[in-house]
């Protein structure tokens, strides 16, 4: 709580970021990263309610009884990711409708959630708008590298621009169709934890088990 | 603490929970009603550009037609005669499925689309041969999906009976799954497809059944869509609705009579 205003907008980036290291998020992160262009779409809806989400519930977290708190939350929420969503069907109707249903299910996204009651109800206005836009800008990098990576090399372009030319036109790449599919995803955000993990250790979770020495196990 | 005690009593957290839901659902509505006119629009354009996407497919098969071109028709669905009543141009015939007076319950056992209601009149589109007589005709065509409403146009041949094209407009199924119905490999598959047999039994469809195997039916049916079976199943008692006898049959019939 005693963090810099900059601080607050920035750790959430890679210290302390909602996909690699809370790992929430991650179903809308397999779904609408296929390209980069409705990634960054993605990126950007997200980035907007969880600043104007977490802003709302911090101007009114002084008001806010305990026993609603969590429906009154999800209300604004709700009520946000609808707005977004109507105006993205009227300004951006071609991109919504490829993000389809993955815009309403911004209301389930743990993060939005999260944020607002892990941290807008004991912050200021400022700080939870930062909170918000940093979380959401945290979000937004993993997931416009998946996006990247995923367009790269399943279709061989970059929004939408041909990068490589695929064999079926004469070229020489032969598009990994296994990058377009969901599980692709998790292979990518897995290999990005790892390197998270190994460039900061302290982010490596103790294990919560250990296998017992089997010689001894057995005497 | 006095405060938190205060803070938590119901009548406070029914007004707070109340003032809260006010301000979202006005907020919700004056968007929503403001931006209406926009996503109106939008759909429109989308079915337009759709019908020209049609119109690009045939110029393939040599048949480059122009939108203005066509020749729009209102056709009253239970007659299968044209309706002149109205400007095809200023047809809504979502609204018109959805209102008492101007369409009619679908029997249960007629209703392979799972629509409950459709239209009395249905916009088609003739394209016209330089002997007048009816060379293609477009027809809009909607059912039920997995999890949503499928729209799309079809496109026979002036024998009203082979299929020159399926192109889907409108869907919102499951991306990568049952959103494969519009994919050209997919779509491809139409071409060309008798929808009858030689007794002009309707045989049209989608092979979705796992076991079944090649049937009799299968020169007149399209391969399936693995994982999507419901959406295929969609789309096959779509077509099987709308070219039977609640459907398109009865205007179909006049088309095969030449009396268009």
């Amino acid at each position: 709580m005693q963090d810099s205003k900059w601080r607050i907008l920035t750790r959430p980036l890679i210290d302390d970021n909602p996909l690699t290291l809370q790992i929430l998020g991650i179903c809308s992160a397999l779904a609408v990263t296929t390209s980069l262009d409705t990634a960054l779409l993605m990126s950007f809806v997200v980035v907007c309610v969880l600043a104007l989400g977490s802003g709302s519930v911090s101007l009114i977290r002084n008001h806010l009884p305990h026993s609603v708190r969590i429906i009154v939350q999800i209300t604004i929420i709700a009520s946000l990711v609808i707005v977004v969503d109507q105006v993205l069907q009227a300004y951006a109707f071609e991109l919504s409708k490829r993000l389809s249903v993955f815009v309403g299910l911004i209301i389930t996204n743990c993060i939005v959630l999260g944020r607002a009651e892990g941290f807008a109800m004991r912050n200021g206005f400022v700080a939870s708008v930062l909170d918000g836009i940093g979380n959401g800008l945290g979000y937004s990098l993993i997931l416009i590298l998946v996006g990247a990576i995923r367009e790269f090399f399943g279709k061989g372009s970059l929004l939408n621009v041909q990068i490589l030319i695929p064999t079926t036109q004469g070229g020489a790449f032969e598009p990994l169709h296994l990058m377009l599919l969901p599980p692709s995803a998790f292979f990518i955000i897995g290999g990005i934890i790892w390197v998270i993990r190994r460039k900061r250790p302290q982010q490596v979770e103790k294990p919560e088990f250990t296998l017992r020495n089997l010689e001894e196990g057995s005497k | 603490m006095s405060e938190a005690v205060s803070k938590d009593n119901t009548l406070r957290a029914l007004g707070v929970a109340l003032a809260v839901a006010f301000v979202c659902a006005l907020l919700v509505s004056v968007i929503a009603v403001s931006l209406r006119p926009i996503y109106k629009a939008n759909v429109e354009a989308e079915r337009i550009a759709q019908l020209e996407l049609v119109l690009a497919a045939l110029s393939d098969i040599g048949r480059t037609q122009t939108i203005d071109s066509l020749e729009a028709r209102l056709v009253d669905l239970a007659t299968g005669e044209f309706d002149e009543s109205i400007d095809p141009a200023t047809y809504d015939a979502v609204r018109a499925a959805s209102r008492p007076a101007t369409s009619v319950a679908i029997p249960a056992d007629l209703d392979l689309a799972g629509l409950k209601r459709r239209a009395l009149l249905a916009q088609v589109y003739l394209v016209r041969a330089s002997d007048n007589s009816v060379d293609l005709i477009i027809m809009p065509v909607s059912g039920r999906g997995y999890q949503s409403t499928l729209r799309a146009w079809l496109v026979l041949d002036g024998d009203a009976r082979t299929v020159r094209a399926l192109k889907f407009y409108q869907h919102g199924e499951t991306p990568g799954v049952g959103a494969r119905i519009e994919e050209p490999e997919w779509e491809a598959q139409w071409r060309d497809l008798s929808a009858y047999d030689d007794d002009g039994v309707l045989r049209i469809g989608v092979r979705t059944h796992a076991g079944g195997g090649y049937s009799d039916d299968a020169q007149y049916q399209v391969d399936g869509i693995s994982g999507a079976t419901r959406t295929a199943q969609g789309v096959d008692g779509m077509l099987r609705f709308w070219l039977g006898e609640f459907g398109f049959e009865p205007f179909l019939q006049r088309v095969r009579e030449g009396q268009l």
